[in-house]
């Protein structure tokens, strides 16, 4: 077994396997490959279904622009071979919503991790998502603070060990899909790495559907939260999704709260229709301004 | 002349993989996770001390790219024989 192996590593020429035209290579920035994500981590997992679901969706890739904050998982917005800005911590959702207003053409999604959307960035999911602006958000929940070391986080499993929380945590975490639904997300999933070809299609039909839509992808951090609360390695907690997942499209998002060992509710929640925030805009001050009104040329053919 | 029967000939397999192993990290995803049991994890390391998938039933390959949704390093993928793999693959 491992002697077929050796060849390939002490004769690299003869070697059969090279990584030419593996298809991922053209939606990634090359040059900053290899990345930091440790092995295991299920990040990187999480941006093959990104990638497969943009080729497989009706964007046209020059048009959309990715936005993350800062942890591991905001290192996504550096990967990309796309429009992308790395913000500082939290702030990926107001400067995403800057850049929708002046470029509503733009498909704009926020890439980024439990911490920084839901801890310092929390204020800003609520609002961007009360307003429902039109805009895709993808959370790694990996169930704390990944980069820093693996603080605790509003995501982090009651009783679950962190750095912060070494005999457990005593705080109720968020239960993502139910606050986004709460704020007035109009679409909303979760799904785990493990679930490979459904997080592809759910984050399609995210990016393709108007207003503020958001999946939270449940992915190991093998290195801390999986090791720390003795779970195994990635590939344990990838076999530990598969067995405790249950899938439930349309489930209560009440009902979805995840805990400690306990079944993690997969499925996509919620899909409503509900006016986004510029066409809201641009419908109300036609009507109060009338003629007056004047659209912002960025928005002209573009916002209805 | 010998006739053999066609069921008898050995079929070409519907698809083959890639390993790029220097930047495989070893998470064992791929073979864990490949449907038809193509890959095993190799005892052997790589330049960086990981130990890399190998191929140890390349006639079962069916091109699925299944592994090359779950690698989180990028470094491995399947693709359909008979073609390039496209952006529209897996
Ligand atoms: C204003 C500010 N406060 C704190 C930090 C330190 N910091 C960096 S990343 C991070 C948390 C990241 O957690 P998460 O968003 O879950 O990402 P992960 O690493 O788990 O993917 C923190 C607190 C910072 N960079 N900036
Ligand atoms: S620290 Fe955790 S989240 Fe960050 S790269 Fe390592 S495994 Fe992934
Ligand atoms: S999934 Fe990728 S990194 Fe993990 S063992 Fe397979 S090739 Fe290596
Ligand atoms: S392409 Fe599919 S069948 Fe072939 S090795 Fe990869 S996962 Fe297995
Ligand atoms: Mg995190």
């Amino acid at each position: 077994m491992s002697e077929s192996y050796e060849a390939t590593v002490t004769d690299p020429v003869s070697a059969p396997m090279t990584c030419d035209s593996n298809p991922v290579e053209e939606w990634l920035r090359m040059d900053r490959m290899p990345h930091i994500w440790c092995p295991g981590c299920g990040i990187g997992t999480s941006v093959n279904c990104f990638t497969r679901a943009i080729e497989e969706s009706s964007l046209d890739r020059k048009n959309i622009a990715i936005v993350s904050g800062i942890g591991c998982t905001g290192r996504v917005a550096g990967y990309l071979l796309l429009d992308s800005f790395h913000t500082t911590h939290g702030r990926a959702l107001p400067f995403a919503t800057g850049l929708k207003l002046a470029s509503p053409k733009t498909k704009v999604v926020v890439y980024s991790g439990d911490g920084d959307l839901f801890a310092i960035g929390g204020n800003h999911f609520i609002h961007a998502a009360r307003r429902n602006l039109d805009m895709t958000v993808l959370c790694v929940n990996n169930f704390n603070y990944g980069m820093t070391g693996g603080q605790v986080a509003p995501t982090t499993p009651e009783f679950a060990i962190a750095s912060t929380t070494p005999y457990g945590s005593v705080e109720r975490p968020f239960n993502l899909p139910y606050l986004a639904q709460s704020c007035g997300a109009v679409y909303v999933a979760r799904w785990t790495v493990y679930h490979v070809k459904q997080l592809q299609r759910s984050i399609r039909e995210a990016l393709e559907k108007p207003g503020f839509t958001f999946i939270e992808m449940v992915a190991p951090c093998p290195t801390l939260f999986v090791r720390r609360n003795r779970l195994g390695d990635g590939l344990a907690a990838l076999e530990s999704y598969e067995e405790n997942a249950v899938i439930k499209n349309g489930a209560d998002t009440r009902e979805c709260d995840l805990g400690m060992g306990g079944p993690i509710v997969c499925g996509k929640f919620v899909d409503i229709d509900r006016p986004s925030y510029l066409s809201n805009q641009v419908a109300h001050l036609r009507k109060v301004l009338g003629d007056r009104y004047v659209m912002p040329d960025a928005w002209q053919g573009v916002v209805q | 002349m010998v006739e053999t029967k066609k069921s008898a000939a050995p079929k070409a397999p519907k698809g083959h993989v890639v390993i790029n192993t220097e930047r495989c990290k070893g998470c064992g995803f791929c073979a864990q996770f490949c449907p038809t049991g193509v890959l095993a994890m190799s005892k052997g390391f790589n330049l960086k001390g990981y130990h890399p998938p190998i191929i140890a039933d390349a006639a079962k390959c069916s091109g699925c790219g299944l592994c090359g949704m779950y690698c989180p390093d990028f470094a491995i993928y399947g693709v359909k024989n008979g073609r390039k793999p496209e952006s529209g693959d897996l």
